[in-house]
């Protein structure tokens, strides 16, 4: 790892835009994308299908153009110096790196002759992928005899050959088993303490939660928020959720909640139930709560729950992150 | 759980050698590589191949007529070359179809690899297997009324290689144009493969033919292609045929490589 603090950024996209044309319609897939990714940096997109995170990877990963807009990857732009580009990251697809009919061996061997890198160099390079992804005992069987978390680490040795400066992942854990996924995370996680930087996207809450330093939500092709995963949390606040016997209780309570809470807090009585979401809930609950008896109202019931990257993307968005993923899966299903 | 306790991924240990750029000849040596591992290391798959031309041979010189000038043989084996090779080239993009389906084929339009080598690298994996059935073929009809003249072989294997890079081009750009559904390439691939075949002559003279039958026929490149094989296989040179059919040969060539580049950038 370099201690340049001031250093280019490794990744850096101006007005970068995607518009796909099918059936005479034109979809604005990525709208002006600005974006600075740094030297070392593990950033995750996060959106729901379609909202245009892999269209962003495609583009930065030259497979397809920008509509307009420029990005640079590496020090080189990706329309005039694809083959810099290409020689520079790694890229982990949706699918598979290396071919059913291949042996994971002579995949690695061909992603090095691909990198014009020397055979003995690649021989010392492949030995060392294959110890640290735990699969010699793999490397000389048919990629199709080997199951799914096996396939995913070698596509992952195969993206790191060329000792890229960026790693790309493009929905790294799909169709993986939860015991694989957590697998997965923790090769990433090690690769990031190795000073890799790495972009991968996902429109998995979770794996984006406990995995990336940096959390770019994406929707509609624009980007909707962009911090730490916990400073995105923390900003929305707990949700505390108070109970009443009576719907009088509870709109006084409402009221005096409003008046002691300082912060963006937002306060909504439904029949009985109060529920605020504050900043440091957890931390003012049971200070709120005696406060409340002693003038009264006492609640019966309190719920505290911690803000999920869910409940930062339903409030900025309206829609809840795991329904809008569903409801896409759905339309694709029907469109196909 | 008992896989977290995978070894520490140590994979920057190694002293660093860089990407470097390379050149047209050894992208496509490499696509060529790739492709025909899987081949060698199972070369049982490669023996059934090479025996497909001849059972067609067994099966259907007997039933070839006498021939004035000549044996009946050293028509039809010039022929069987080229249709091995149209027949092997035009099925390039159905591997293809399955290294998109799985994700190999973007991970190498990711990769350092130019497009022009990832077409002609993979068109000559199935040329290779043409040159050898070629070597067998004439190998087993040598001994029988069949006269082997080196030269002109040699200079028609070149001709067939060049024809076999275009249509596997053309296939691949097929395949790339009908993603991920086999059907498709199946469907234009078959209704293609038939006439071209037909009007080049290889199976029945066309001499007698009707005159928008030698129509068709002469605008067939594959026609030109067998016309100049014939002629070479017997050992004669005479320049307007060989010349033709390697007009015609670099025209499919350079027209499959054109095709399929703009099928590609287009694709992804």
């Amino acid at each position: 790892m370099t201690n340049h603090t001031h250093q280019r950024p490794v990744i850096r996209t101006e007005a970068l835009t995607r518009h796909f044309t099918r059936s005479k319609k034109t979809v604005e897939a990525v709208r002006g994308l600005d974006l600075e990714i740094q030297q070392g940096e593990l950033v995750a997109f996060l959106g729901p299908n379609g909202a245009g995170k892999s269209t962003t990877l495609r583009m930065l990963t030259t497979l397809i153009p920008p509509t307009s807009g420029t990005a640079e990857v590496a020090g080189h732009d990706v329309v005039r110096s694809r083959a810099a580009v290409r020689r520079s990251i790694g890229y982990v697809g949706q699918g598979n790196a290396a071919a059913f009919v291949q042996r994971g061996r002579d995949e690695l061997m061909s992603q090095a002759r691909a990198h014009g890198i020397p055979r003995a160099a690649a021989k010392a390079r492949i030995d060392e992928l294959l110890a640290a992804f735990d699969l010699q005992e793999y490397a000389d069987r048919p990629v199709q005899t080997l199951s799914g978390g096996q396939r995913r680490r070698l596509d992952i040795a195969i993206g790191l050959l060329n000792h890229p400066d960026v790693l790309f992942l493009d929905e790294p854990s799909t169709g993986l088993d939860p015991q694989n996924r957590a697998n997965l995370q923790e090769q990433i996680r090690r690769l990031h303490q190795d000073g890799t930087t790495i972009v991968l996207t996902t429109h998995y809450l979770e794996e984006a939660d406990a995995l990336a330093g940096r959390v770019i939500v994406i929707d509609h092709g624009v980007v909707i928020a962009d911090d730490t995963a916990t400073r995105l949390k923390e900003r929305l606040g707990d949700l505390v959720l108070l109970g009443f016997a009576t719907e009088a209780d509870a709109t006084t309570a409402a009221a005096r909640a409003e008046s002691a809470l300082t912060g963006p807090t937002l306060i909504d009585r439904t029949g009985t139930q109060v529920s605020i979401r504050t900043p440091r809930g957890a931390d003012s609950a049971p200070a709120m709560a005696i406060d409340l008896a002693a003038h009264g109202t006492p609640a019966i019931r309190m719920e505290v729950h911690a803000p999920t990257l869910d409940d930062v993307f339903l409030d900025l968005t309206g829609r809840s992150l795991r329904e809008s993923a569903e409801s896409t899966t759905q339309t694709e299903g029907a469109a196909a | 759980m008992t896989t977290l306790t995978v070894p520490a991924a140590q994979v920057r240990h190694t002293t660093r050698v860089p990407s470097r750029p390379t050149g047209f000849l050894t992208d496509t040596w490499t696509v060529l590589l790739r492709e025909l591992t899987p081949k060698l290391r199972q070369p049982a798959s490669m023996l059934f191949a090479m025996m497909q031309p001849l059972v067609f041979l067994g099966l259907f010189a007997p039933l070839l007529p006498d021939v004035e000038n000549g044996s009946a043989l050293q028509w039809f084996v010039p022929g069987i070359v080229v249709m091995t090779a149209l027949m092997g080239a035009s099925m390039t993009g159905a591997d293809l179809t399955a290294e998109i389906r799985s994700g190999s084929h973007e991970r190498l339009l990711v990769s350092p690899l130019s497009r022009p080598s990832l077409l002609v690298g993979r068109a000559l994996k199935e040329v290779v297997p043409v040159l050898f059935q070629t070597a067998v073929i004439l190998a087993v009809v040598t001994p029988f009324s069949f006269d082997l003249h080196l030269g002109g072989v040699l200079v028609g294997a070149v001709i067939v290689s060049l024809f076999a890079i275009g249509l596997g081009a053309l296939s691949f750009a097929l395949a790339t144009a009908a993603k991920e559904q086999d059907w498709v390439f199946w469907t234009v691939q078959q209704m293609l493969i038939f006439p071209l075949l037909l009007l080049s002559g290889v199976l029945l003279p066309l001499d007698g033919a009707p005159g928008w039958l030698r129509f068709l026929s002469d605008i067939n490149p594959m026609t030109y292609v067998v016309e100049a094989e014939r002629a070479l296989f017997s050992g004669e040179f005479p320049a307007d045929v060989v010349t033709g059919g390697f007009v015609a040969a670099a025209v499919v060539a350079a027209l499959g490589v054109l095709v399929g580049v703009r099928t590609m950038e287009r694709s992804s």
